[in-house]
């Protein structure tokens, strides 16, 4: 379930000397006696408010049997509370100017609600009563309706998409049955057919606790005005139990492990995955960087060889799955017409090998820090939405524990020199422990990468 | 790269009608009323725009805005994929990509080295009636950016071998286009609406033949005739002031020279006649992808801001009616919304959702249920519901110098009044009931629409023609997009 983008870029940056008085966040933070966290950020250069908030809780605290829970109950969470009518929450925000979304994945769920500054009471409000009330509307119909929604949001975006099913197939590959990142966020059509309204009433009574959630208040507030409001709406609301610690099995590829799928599609993409450290792990930065070595710009080393020069792909990319409890690292490239993936994979498996006995020159790393270093700023620039200021300091928290952690983030890809990516490159981008999946037109597996073995 | 976190959003952006919306709640939990009401808003006080102009007649606005040190600029020309000549459809859009594909003394790489290590990013296109090239910087490296920029606009090398290699990814692009379900509706909707020989009826990246037959001296004059001072603008907003913008643009622009080009008017072309449904077979889709509308109007109608809200209440926001129906009531779809594209001539009004397979035809009866009411006065709610969700998130179209420049561009384009941005809310605050029943009366006619759907025929077929919403073409993909190229094969 790798789907939808929501960090273009990580953090990052670079020329450290000249920034680093600018990658900070200024914040306060206080902790409510129900245990709910809250964060309030100010910045009154236009009248915009966000009211942003995180649970702890995401798909990888699902069980097998109940997948897409996490995600189907994000949806529930838009369909009224205790003093907001089924329908409301969006009518209501959206009369006083306001706008709001959600989003699931593997970690956590979160949610915001953009408005004019007039309307942050009401935004508050809203976000506490579905904390609080959630289950009095609550009934098996409203179920029904959003799961029906959710079912069409997976055919929208995996069935019915070219290459849709492929990341659901990785993550089935890559991690172990009992892994709780085995199993995509949208979850299986099976198993939202399955979710009951009982399961709705437990899943809420279990993590949607204030002592599970964190909020972020940023934009054109009064801080003290601010803080009576949340304690107004949120402090009434009750502590729940400590929420249960996940326990996963490690996961480890202890060999090669090479498929092939066939889709509606014109022409054969490779994918190539490997098990890499856990987000702000060390290892993790080498990773972002290394996608930038190999596939950011015209003059990466898998762009250039494959897309520029030979000519044999239409696209490659590269990326680090940055999760909390383990990441992947991606490569994935298209073949060009009468091109096929034995040919990609032996170009990639090439640039892989090079990089394992030789470190990238330091200007191939300073250009994807310099452009790291451009992105972080422009995401400074908005208050709301996701990866707005209010969404940086709740994510650093969650991910951290330090809602200002920019300049710790940016001071680690600083910190990397060539000999670091070449290490990291032999240490993770093992070819003993990686899943290659060959994803082909109906009917040709003969354009499929065999491996090794197959090569001729 | 783009390091990718698995997300599900509750609301994705679904093209560019979007957003999705609206209606009927079912009062049975009682009139419950919300009971915080908001307080007025506060003022919007937005920086203005200044203006300058250099010797060579290219025209300068700036909008100062210093919260990080970035500069974004924006050079605009006059002119498009409208300006495609007969059989060379892609023209336009070829010469914005050849424009990154070497420039000055820097060959492809070389020039894609220079922006990137700068950590600055500079990127060309062309849409219907102009082109540009956006160039986004750290202040601290602004000089130097600033010369990358405008090695692409004045000092193109266009090398015939990068063109080969265009050529040949945009074929591919086009082999692929038949995979994609949105892409094969919005080209069947395009064609059904403007017919292929109008530019809005047709795909701006051009067909099989078209891109095999663009030279490089066509790029060349395109370039030539439609890329010169007196016919472009350049936008700049971020961290730096108008001597700091004067300066950086005078050291590097005034050796660019040419006229102002004079264009032929676009042909208008004739509303569509009746109702029509066209059915693409898209065999064993789980959804079916449909477009509804008609030709809407231009952006300089007196109707622009009645059309705003209209939209708004019929499928322009989450709680319009269109969303309503089709996710919220009937859980058919992810979400369905409406929307116009407003161009310098009549562009397209559409609705559009992806429904799963098997209701098809149910969500069609829905969408013209929707359309058809429209046309009824709508609620004072809805009405103000509307009115305050364009007006008062309006601010944030000016947080980023990248959104910003993207507003001060539309003033570019369709020759717009400065004051626009300061009497906008109020304009729309000012739209009545009667303006919205107006408008969607005059631009929504059920009794002259294109119906396209993509998806299983041997499923769909049957139950989408009992409804005998009009007559029924059949088509197949490459009916709409031509045969699949073979690229790399051919000239």
């Amino acid at each position: 379930m790798r789907s939808l983008i929501r960090w273009l870029l990580p953090v990052l940056l670079s020329f450290p000397a000249a920034l680093s008085s600018q990658l900070s966040l200024s914040y306060e933070k206080y902790t409510l006696p129900n245990g709910l966290q809250v964060m309030l950020h100010e910045d009154h250069s236009l009248p915009l408010v966000s009211v942003n908030t995180y649970y702890h809780v995401g798909s990888g605290h699902e069980k097998p049997g109940r997948t897409g829970f996490a995600h189907l109950f994000e949806h529930l969470m838009f369909e009224g509370s205790a003093n907001v009518p089924e329908g409301k929450f969006d009518e209501w925000l959206e009369a006083a100017g306001g706008n709001n979304n959600g989003s699931t994945n593997s970690d956590r769920t979160n949610y915001y609600q953009d408005a004019p500054s007039n309307a942050l009471e009401l935004a508050i409000f809203l976000e506490a009563d579905r904390m609080g009330g959630l289950l009095a509307t609550m009934t098996p119909a409203t179920v029904d309706g959003q799961r029906d929604v959710v079912k069409n949001e997976r055919r929208q975006s995996y069935e019915n998409r070219p290459y849709g099913m492929a990341d659901i197939t990785i993550s089935e590959k890559l991690f172990p049955p009992e892994h709780p990142y085995h199993w995509p966020t949208i979850g299986s059509m099976a198993d939202l057919s399955a979710a009951s309204y009982e399961d709705v009433v437990e899943f809420f009574r279990t993590y949607y606790a204030p002592n599970n959630a964190s909020v972020v208040i940023a934009g054109d507030i009064n801080p003290a005005k601010t803080r009576e409001l949340v304690a107004k709406w949120f402090g009434p609301i009750a502590e729940g139990k400590p929420v249960p610690p996940i326990d996963p099995p490690v996961a480890f590829l202890s060999s090669e492990q090479r498929s092939i799928m066939e889709d509606k599609v014109q022409l054969p993409r490779l994918y190539m995955c490997w098990l890499t450290p856990a987000a702000f792990k060390p290892g993790d930065a080498e990773m972002d960087l290394l996608a930038g070595v190999l596939t950011g710009g015209k003059n990466s080393r898998l762009y250039k060889r494959l897309v520029y020069e030979l000519q044999i792909a239409q696209d490659v990319s590269a990326g680090q799955g940055s999760q909390a409890l383990g990441s992947y690292f991606e490569i994935e490239a298209t073949a060009k017409a009468g091109h096929t993936l034995a040919e990609i994979e032996k170009v990639i498996q090439e640039e892989i090998d090079k990089l394992k006995t030789t470190p990238p020159e330091a200007r191939e790393l300073a250009r994807t820090v310099n452009g790291f270093e451009s992105s972080f700023l422009a995401r400074l620039q908005g208050v709301g939405g996701f990866g707005g200021k209010a969404d940086i300091l709740n994510n650093y928290y969650t991910r951290t524990g330090n809602p200002d952690y920019l300049n710790e983030d940016f001071s680690r890809y600083i910190a990397i020199s060539p000999v670091d990516i070449t290490a990291a490159v032999q240490q993770y981008l093992r070819d003993d422990g990686r899943v290659v999946l060959s994803v082909v037109p109906e009917g040709k597996p003969e354009l499929a990468s065999p491996g090794k073995a197959g090569a001729k | 790269m783009n390091p990718r976190t698995c997300s599900a959003l509750r609301v994705a952006a679904l093209c560019l009608l979007l957003a999705l919306l609206s209606t009927t709640v079912p009062s049975s939990a009682g009139a419950q009323e919300n009971p915080i009401i908001p307080g007025p808003p506060a003022p919007l006080k937005l920086p203005g725009l200044q203006h300058f102009e250099l010797g060579n007649g290219l025209r300068v606005v700036l909008m100062e805005n210093h919260k990080v040190p970035l500069v974004e600029m924006e050079m605009i020309v006059r002119g498009g994929s409208v300006l495609d000549p007969a059989g060379k459809t892609g023209l336009a859009t070829m010469t914005a990509e050849m424009l990154e594909e070497g420039a000055g003394t820097r060959n492809s790489l070389q020039y894609a080295d220079a922006v990137d290590f700068l950590g600055a990013s500079v990127s060309a296109y062309a849409s219907m009636h102009s082109s540009g090239v956006s160039m986004f910087t750290p202040l601290s490296k602004l000089d130097s950016s600033v010369a990358l920029f405008a090695d692409v606009v004045l000092h193109p090398a266009f090398p015939e071998q990068e063109l080969e290699r265009l050529r040949n990814e945009r074929l591919t692009s086009l082999l692929q286009a038949h995979d994609q379900p949105r892409a094969i509706a919005a080209a069947a909707f395009n064609a059904a609406l403007y017919g292929t020989s109008h530019p809005y009826g047709v795909t701006s990246i051009g067909d099989e033949s078209s891109i095999r037959g663009i030279r490089i001296e066509d790029v060349r004059g395109f370039h030539a005739r439609v890329y010169t001072p007196r016919n472009a603008t350049v936008i700049v907003v971020g961290d730096i002031g108008i001597e700091q913008a004067r300066g950086v643009l005078e050291r590097h622009f005034t050796t660019w020279s040419g006229d102002r080009p004079d264009f032929p008017d676009l042909a208008t072309a004739p509303q569509v006649a009746s109702r029509e449904v066209i059915l693409v077979d898209k065999p064993g889709a789980a959804q079916s992808e449909i477009r509804i509308g008609r030709i809407g109007t231009d952006r300089l109608t007196p109707d622009y801001y009645p059309l705003l809200v209209m939209n708004t209440i019929l499928g322009g926001s989450f709680s319009s009616r269109l969303n309503q129906n089709l996710r919220e009531k009937n859980g058919y779809s992810y979400g369905a919304g409406s929307g116009f594209d407003l161009r310098l001539a009549a562009g397209p009004f559409r609705a559009a959702a992806a429904v799963q397979t098997d209701v098809t035809d149910k969500a069609l009866v829905e969408f013209l249920k929707e359309l058809d009411g429209i046309g009824e006065l709508v609620s004072d709610e809805e009405l103000d519901r509307a009115r305050n969700y364009l007006a008062l998130l309006y601010p944030s179209n000016f947080e980023s110098i990248s959104s910003a420049a993207g507003q001060i561009a539309e003033l570019v384009v369709y020759g717009l009044p400065d004051d626009l941005f300061n009497t906008y809310v109020d304009r729309v605050l000012a739209v009545t009931k009667e303006d919205v029943q107006r408008v969607a009366r005059k631009y929504i006619d059920t009794r002259s629409i294109s119906i396209i759907v993509v998806g299983d025929r041997e499923k769909v077929g049957k139950s989408v023609s009992a409804l005998g919403l009009g007559t029924i073409r059949m088509m197949s993909i490459d009916d709409v997009l031509g045969p699949a190229p073979t690229p790399g094969v051919g000239q």
